[in-house]
């Protein structure tokens, strides 16, 4: 059952590197992690690859396969023609450290500057009542798993390190819609610190971040464009800048 | 290398970011303690978030006869009554609590037609009590404890001007020994993964949360992480492990294709309805009802059918025993030759429930299976298989404040914390334990560190920690890591596995210790930065000793109770119920011996019928009818 394929793996760190071919075998069913832990045990012992679960759910194996952002674990060998060559890159988007491991720091550093969820005051535990239709539209964005194949994937930071201060990235925009349209959350003014502190109005729906996303989350549909339709609404509703002149709208 | 040593001061140093690590940092951050947080990998990646089912707790939301005596007595049941009484009753009394509180974080669970918070079914437990998000539960549980710590740390920064001043997560480091100084806790040293540098912490208190040991197994649902690290580092600062010969193999994991044996199917397949059937078709588990659950659970299909609709009139279907009773059922069925054709049993949901229902009650299920199988499990069944899923085993504890017995400072919570689920641990049961000992352990340091002056870790303890991280290095031509380990998995599976004699554990024994010898040897290629090589060394000596643990304790204990099964003792002994297994380490070896269990008080003993203890207990235990 087992046969030979040609990998060609990025080895290298942040001051060089380049792409090493090896031969090495896959057997029916294996994912193209399973391979390269083949290579690790066997070949390069000190081959750098991030993992965990093996079985989508966690999020770390994102690299570039074929030059596409996905999870090693959950793409099959047999996607790929038997005398295909499988060229293996760490994740563009952020830099190096070693062979197929990134520094993901960007993202964490983001995920502290979004105000963390705010219930009411007065809300004892226990006593939350929520529709499941109502938990239903943010439940879709607490579904990441934050591979960050979104983030890498999204041209605004993808070739653009100096985008990285003023833009969050879709996985914080669908952070942030959830939070906005969780039934509970009290903080106003999600959309507006979204759009100007975040950099929500750098992304033009290319939709690139939909398409890679592994749990088929509706980034752009269900979170970015709900949110730019409502800023726009906020920001260039005729009553609203009639009653802004009248009273300065609080800024909270 | 001392010269250059990074070094960082804390109050409290909990190595693990799951669920109970998490839990453990939120209650010492707001004690008023500053904490680091050691994950192993990136943070939100840790074990946790593969738990699906649910969170078992008894809000009676779905049931209102549902209360903690009842989860209490379930959890008894359960473990076959080697649980540590006081810790089953915290837990059944507080996890409602527990996950209320998550919701007040930010989580949010499934509902009731009431909006209250939905609760699903699972095995062993009487009434439908595990809260649930679809079937990613853990997610949802881990990320709402890492959005909780960065809401912390937010507070810090309005407060102090750093998101970092009193809580920061040090992720991807890995902990390769516990420092003591004058018999009390004085810190951690490890090594960063990313470039190999050491680093000290200086800390009068480690929470130990690290875990399991899957990995110690060749077929497993654990991930890379589960190395039994906190169980080694805990016996070599001193500490006791309890009762490591009770391992819960998950009846349902896959069997096919080979790269993904072992993947988890929840168990929550079962709790909506689906069914267990062999190669002839035969929905077998109406064979394997032990006496012990015999008026508990339906012994014929129309019975346990009808259960789904009407819980109060019926019994419950036999799929839904415990882990270890479903788990032994397919090992023998697949024995006996009435396995599928790559030696698993079906599992069928299609029958019962939906396409559209199958894809909403159980999404990853679904994604899993058709991504990486190619079934379809809205139309066809599934082929699983036991996957060694949990460790019941782990640090002994003082139950109240999660103190591990023994070393002053050290505390341990969630699956590397032993006897809260005595020989076998109820699905549901672990993200209810991660979040009520996760926190009792948060407060049981915090409660130490302000009666307590730290002791300053010595430059000899640190040259000795120093002197273990290099060695593998100035090695040549030493013993391959990634190979010892599948040597050790290959002898844990075929004589430490689901079921075992004393003959093949004496086997094993020596094996491992030979293993064990080998790996003094081992030597590493290439440098120290990110390299996988390097850092496998470290979890096989681990390994190494969850295994020696396991095995002699498993040895040593002639009976069959839970997750242990003797071939050469099949039955259950009321004598044995009395005694946990004690393994402690002298530097050498691991030395196991018995100990007596504490005996629950009248209180909650009186919660049972006598006829129900008569199956678990002596004569002598029944007529004291309680400790006090």
């Amino acid at each position: 059952m087992a046969r030979k394929i040609n990998l060609r793996i990025w080895r290298g760190d942040s001051t060089n590197g380049g792409l090493q071919d090896v031969q090495v075998e896959a057997n029916e069913g294996e994912v193209v992690l399973d391979v390269i832990h083949r290579v690790q045990a066997t070949q390069m012992g000190d081959l750098a690859v991030r993992w965990n679960c093996k079985a989508g759910k966690c999020g770390s194996c994102s690299m570039e396969i074929n030059g596409k952002p996905r999870l090693a674990c959950m793409t099959q060998v047999a996607s790929y023609g038997e005398d295909e060559t499988i060229t293996v890159t760490p994740l563009r988007a952020f830099p190096v450290i070693k062979d197929l491991v990134t520094d993901v720091s960007f993202n964490y550093q983001k995920a502290m500057e979004i105000p963390a969820y705010a219930p009411p005051a007065d809300l004892k535990p226990g006593e939350a009542r929520m529709e499941q239709v109502d938990v239903e539209r943010s439940q879709e964005f607490r579904k990441c798993i934050e591979c960050f194949l979104c983030q890498d994937t999204c041209h605004v930071i993808r070739d653009h390190e100096e985008n990285k201060k003023s833009f969050a990235g879709p996985r914080f925009f669908i952070r942030i819609a959830e939070l906005d349209m969780h039934p509970l959350d009290i903080l106003k003014n999600r959309k507006r610190t979204a759009q100007e502190e975040h950099g929500l109005g750098m992304c033009n729906i290319t939709k690139c971040c939909t398409e890679v996303c592994p749990e088929h989350i509706k980034i752009t549909d269900n979170a970015i464009i709900p949110m730019k339709e409502r800023v726009v609404d906020i920001k260039y509703d005729p009553a609203r800048m009639f009653a802004g002149l009248l009273k300065r709208e609080k800024r909270n | 290398m001392t010269n250059a040593l990074e070094r960082h001061k804390y109050d409290v140093l909990v190595i693990g970011a799951g669920g109970a690590g998490l839990r453990a940092a939120v209650e010492a951050r707001e004690s008023g303690l500053r904490v680091a947080i050691i994950c192993k990998s990136l943070f939100g990646k840790a074990h946790t978030v593969m738990a699906e089912g649910g969170a078992a707790a008894s809000m009676g939301n779905a049931n209102s006869n549902d209360n903690w005596k009842v989860h209490f007595r379930d959890t008894m049941r359960g473990g076959k009554f080697l649980n540590h009484f006081r810790m089953a009753e915290l837990h059944a009394k507080e996890s409602p609590d527990r996950i209320w509180e998550l919701e007040m974080w930010g989580a949010l669970f499934d509902r009731t037609k009431e909006g209250k918070i939905s609760q699903r079914n699972f095995g062993g437990h009487e009434y439908p009590r595990l809260a649930h998000v679809g079937d990613r539960t853990g997610l949802e549980l881990i990320r709402t404890m890492q959005q909780k710590i960065v809401a912390l740390q937010q507070a810090d920064k309005r407060e102090h001007g750093d998101y970092e001043s009193h809580i920061k997560v040090f992720a991807e480091l890995t902990i390769t020994e516990i420092l003591k100084e004058s018999g009390k806790i004085a810190g951690a040293y490890g090594y960063w993964r990313e470039s190999g540098s050491e680093v000290l912490f200086e800390a009068p208190t480690v929470i130990i949360a690290t875990g399991g040991v899957g990995k110690t197994f060749k077929i497993t649902s654990n991930s890379w992480e589960g190395t039994g690290d906190g169980h080694a580092l805990a016996l070599k600062a001193g500490a006791n492990l309890v009762d490591m010969e009770f391992l819960q193999f998950h009846p349902t994991g896959m069997v096919w294709p080979p790269s993904v044996r072992g993947i988890l199917v929840t168990e929550s397949v079962r709790g909506e309805g689906g069914i267990l059937t062999n190669n002839l078709g035969e929905r077998f588990m109406f064979k394997y009802i032990p006496d012990v659950f015999k008026d508990k659970y339906a012994d014929n299909e129309a019975e346990a059918d009808r259960w789904y609709e009407d819980q109060d009139n019926n019994r419950r279907p036999p799929e839904l025993l415990p882990r270890d009773e479903v788990a032994r059922a397919i090992n023998s069925e697949v024995k006996a030759g009435r396995g599928t054709e790559h030696g698993g049993v079906f599992l069928d949901v299609s029958k019962r429930l939906s396409a559209e229902v199958i894809k909403k009650r159980l999404p990853s299920m679904w994604h899993q299976f058709y991504e990486l199988a190619g079934v379809d499990i809205t139309k066809e069944p599934m082929e699983v298989g036991p996957t060694c899923h949990y460790v019941m085993g782990g640090v002994e504890v003082e139950p109240d404040t999660a103190a591990a017995v023994g070393v002053p400072g050290l505390y341990a919570a969630g699956e590397v914390a032993g006897g809260m689920h005595g020989s076998n641990r109820l699905g549901g049961n672990s993200l209810s334990d991660l979040l009520v000992f996760g926190r009792r352990a948060g407060m049981g340091a915090a409660a130490y560190v302000k009666q307590t002056t730290a002791a300053p870790v010595s430059d000899a303890t640190i040259a000795a920690a120093a002197a273990r991280i290099e060695a593998p290095f100035a090695r040549s031509g030493g013993e391959n890591s990634y190979s010892l380990h599948a040597e050790l998995q290959e002898v844990t599976h075929n004589l430490v596995g689901i079921i075992r004699t004393g003959a093949e554990l004496k086997d094993a024994i020596e094996k491992i210790a030979e293993i064990r010898k080998r790996s003094a040897n081992v030597a590493v290629t290439g440098g120290r930065k990110f390299n996988p090589g390097f850092h496998l060394a470290f979890d096989l000596d681990n390994m190494l000793l969850v295994a020696e643990s396991t095995a002699k304790s498993a040895i040593g204990r002639e009976e069959s109770r839970g997750g242990h099964t003797r071939d050469d003792f099949p039955g259950m002994d009321s004598g044995w119920r009395q005694y946990n297994h004690i393994s402690s380490f002298d530097g050498t070896q691991v030395t196991v011996r018995k100990q007596e269990l504490p005996f629950m008080p009248k209180e909650l003993f009186d919660l049972f019928e006598v006829d129900e203890l008569k199956k678990y207990m002596t004569p002598e235990e029944i007529a004291k009818g309680g400790s006090n």
